[in-house]
C-alpha cells in the first residue's frame, strides 16, 4: 500500500532520512519509532509530501506520490498530529467535516458522516459535535483529530505522535481505541512514536530507526523482541525484553506437559499469553498450572516450558 | 479609509510570508507615522493640491501602520500545528489563508483597524486647515470666528465619532474572539 524505495532527505549537510526502504501492506499497522532526531517526522511527511524528498521514490496504493496533484494526495490520506491542531475557531463537527468540505460532499452526506464518526471514537455526537475545541479534555480533542483524519474515509492515516502529550493513563485507553478503530476500519496506518512500549502494543510491525536515518530492523514487536538484528535495536528495546516478550507470545503456542495424572489444581486459559501464564506459575504452590479450554484440560505449563517458548521462535 | 485597510491587509498578509517585506513595511509605514499630521498634509498639498485628494491619501497612509503592523502579528500568532494539519489534509494555500490563518488572526487585525480608526478621526480633524471639508471644518470655523460654541460643537461631534467608532470596533473585536483563544 506505501512503500519507500531509496528515500533520501537531506537538509544542507545534515542527513534526516538515509537510503530507507521500506513496504506497508494494505490494512496493516506499522509504527515508525526510534530516538529522536532519527527521522520519523520527516519520513511520515515525505508520505503525504509536507516534505520532498530528495532522492528515491515513495508509492502509495502503487502510484508514485509525484505524480499526483500535492493537494488530492493529502486529501486521500488522513493526518493526525501531536494536540491534534484542531481548528480552534471551528466546532468539533466542522472540524471533522474538513475534508468532505474540501471535497465538496453534499450537506446531509456531511452530517451523517460526521455523526458516524463522532460515535466510532466514542463522542456521543449529541453532546460534542457544537462545541468548541477548547471545551474538550486532551484526550478528546485527540479522539476529534482521529475522526477529522477519518473524515473522507481515506485508505491510510499518518499519526505522529498522536499519544504523547497525554497522561499515561489516557494515552493507554487511547492506544486501546485506535486498535478497535482499526478492527472496524482496517486502514494502513503509520504511527510515529518514540515510545518503544507503545510500538510493541500497537504495531502489527515495527520499523526501528536510528540515528542519523538509517533503517535499524523492521519486524514483528514479537520477533524484534526475540532476535534484535543489532546492539543498537537491542539497548533500545532495553535489558527486560524478553521479559516483556512473555505478552506477546500467545500460550498455545507453547509446547505444553501432557497432563497425565493429576492435572494442578491452578489454571490458567489457553487463549491468554506467556505472561498470564507465568503469573499463575509463579502463584502456584508446586509451580505448575493446567492450560484449559474451557473445561477441557490441553496440558500442563510450568515455568521451563515458558522458558522454552519464550526464547525459541 | 477602506483603500488603507485593503492596502494594510494585503501588505500585512505579504508581510506574514516574506520577513525581509516584513521588516521593509513595518520602517516604511513606521516613517509615515512619525511625519507630523501638518507636514505630511502640506507635503501632499504640494503634490496633489489643496483639497480633499491630498487629506484623503495622509490619512491612509496613517492608518497603514497599524493594520500591517496587527495582520502581520495576528498571522504570526495563529499555531503552527494547526497550519501544518489544515496543509496535511489537503487544503491549497489559499484556502489555508482564508479559511484557517485570516479566520484566527481576525480579532487582532479588527484591532489594528480600530487603532488606525481612532487615530484616522483624530488627524482628519487638522485636514481642514489644508482645505480639505471634513471633520474639523466646524471645529475650524469656530476658532476663526471666535465663536465658542462652534468650537464646542465640533468638538463634540468629533469626539462623539472618534468614541463610538472605537466602541463599536471593540465590541466587533471581542465578538470575534470567542473561541479562537485556544
Ligand atoms: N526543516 C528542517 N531543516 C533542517 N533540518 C531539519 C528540518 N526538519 C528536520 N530537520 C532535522 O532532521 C532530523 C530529523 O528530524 P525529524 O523531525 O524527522 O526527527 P524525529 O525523529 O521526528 O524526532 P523527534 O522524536 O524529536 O520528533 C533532525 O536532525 C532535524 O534536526
Ligand atoms: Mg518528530
Amino acid at each position: 500500500m506505501i512503500s519507500l524505495e531509496h528515500v533520501v532527505k537531506r537538509y544542507g549537510d545534515r542527513v534526516a532520512v538515509d537510503d530507507l526502504s521500506v513496504e506497508i501492506g494494505a490494512g496493516e499497522l506499522a509504527v515508525l519509532v526510534g530516538p529522536s532526531g532519527c527521522g520519523k517526522t520527516t519520513t511520515l511527511r515525505m508520505i503525504n509530501r509536507l516534505v520532498e524528498p530528495t532522492s528515491g521514490t515513495i508509492r502509495v496504493d502503487g502510484r508514485d506520490t509525484r505524480e499526483r496533484g500535492v493537494e488530492e494526495l493529502r486529501r486521500s490520506i488522513g493526518y493526525v498530529i501531536q494536540q491534534a491542531g484542531l481548528f480552534p475557531h471551528l466546532t468539533v463537527a466542522e472540524n471533522v467535516a474538513t475534508v468532505p468540505r474540501l471535497l465538496g460532499w453534499d450537506r446531509r452526506r456531511i452530517r451523517t458522516r460526521v455523526d458516524e464518526l463522532l460515535d466510532l471514537v466514542g463522542l456521543p455526537p449529541g453532546d460534542y459535535a457544537e462545541r468548541l475545541p477548547r471545551a474538550l479534555s486532551g484526550g478528546e480533542r485527540q479522539r476529534v483529530g482521529v475522526a477529522r483524519a477519518l473524515g473522507a474515509d481515506p485508505p491510510v492515516l499518518l499519526m505522529d505522535e498522536p499519544f504523547s502529550a497525554l497522561d499515561p493513563v489516557t494515552r493507554l485507553r487511547l492506544q486501546g481505541e485506535l486498535l478497535r478503530v482499526q478492527s472496524l476500519v482496517r486502514k494502513t496506518i503509520v504511527v510515529v512514536t518514540h515510545d518503544i512500549d507503545e510500538a510493541l502494543r500497537l504495531g502489527d510491525r515495527v520499523i526501528l530507526l536510528q540515528t542519523g536515518g538509517r533503517l535499524a530492523q523492521v519486524a514483528t514487536p514479537a520477533e524484534l523482541l526475540a532476535r534484535p538484528a543489532s546492539d543498537f535495536v537491542a539497548g533500545f528495546l532495553g535489558g527486560d525484553r524478553t521479559l516483556r516478550r512473555l505478552a506477546l507470545v500467545p500460550l498455545h503456542s507453547a509446547e505444553l506437559r501432557s497432563a497425565d495424572g493429576a492435572a494442578p489444581a491452578e489454571r490458567v486459559d489457553a487463549g491468554g499469553s506467556l505472561r498470564d501464564a507465568l503469573e499463575v506459575v509463579l502463584r502456584s504452590p508446586d509451580g505448575r498450572a493446567a492450560v484449559v479450554d474451557g473445561d477441557r484440560v490441553l496440558g500442563v505449563v510450568d515455568a521451563e516450558v515458558i522458558r522454552r517458548a519464550a526464547v525459541t521462535r | 479609509m477602506a483603500a488603507a485597510a485593503v492596502t494594510g491587509l494585503v501588505t500585512g498578509v505579504l508581510a506574514a510570508r516574506r520577513p525581509r517585506l516584513e521588516a521593509a513595511a513595518l520602517a516604511v509605514t513606521g516613517v509615515i507615522l512619525t511625519i507630523p499630521s501638518f507636514a505630511l498634509f502640506g507635503m501632499l498639498t504640494i503634490l496633489l493640491g489643496i483639497g480633499n485628494p491630498a487629506v484623503e491619501l495622509g490619512l491612509a497612509l496613517y492608518a497603514l501602520l497599524p493594520i500591517v503592523r496587527n495582520t502581520r502579528t495576528g498571522l504570526g500568532a495563529v499555531d503552527p500545528a494547526v497550519v501544518e494539519a489544515a496543509r496535511g489534509m489537503g487544503m491549497s494555500p489559499a484556502q489555508v489563508l482564508l479559511r484557517v490563518e485570516l479566520p484566527l488572526a481576525l480579532p487582532v487585525i479588527v484591532g489594528g483597524l480600530r487603532q488606525a480608526t481612532v487615530m484616522v478621526v483624530a488627524i482628519a480633524t487638522v485636514g481642514a486647515t489644508v482645505g480639505a471639508n471634513d471633520l474639523g471644518q466646524p471645529l475650524l470655523e469656530g476658532i476663526r470666528a471666535n465663536d465658542r460654541d462652534a468650537i464646542f460643537a465640533g468638538a463634540l461631534l468629533v469626539g462623539a465619532l472618534g468614541v463610538s467608532a472605537d466602541a463599536l470596533l471593540a465590541a466587533l473585536e471581542r465578538g470575534l474572539s470567542r473561541g479562537r483563544t485556544a
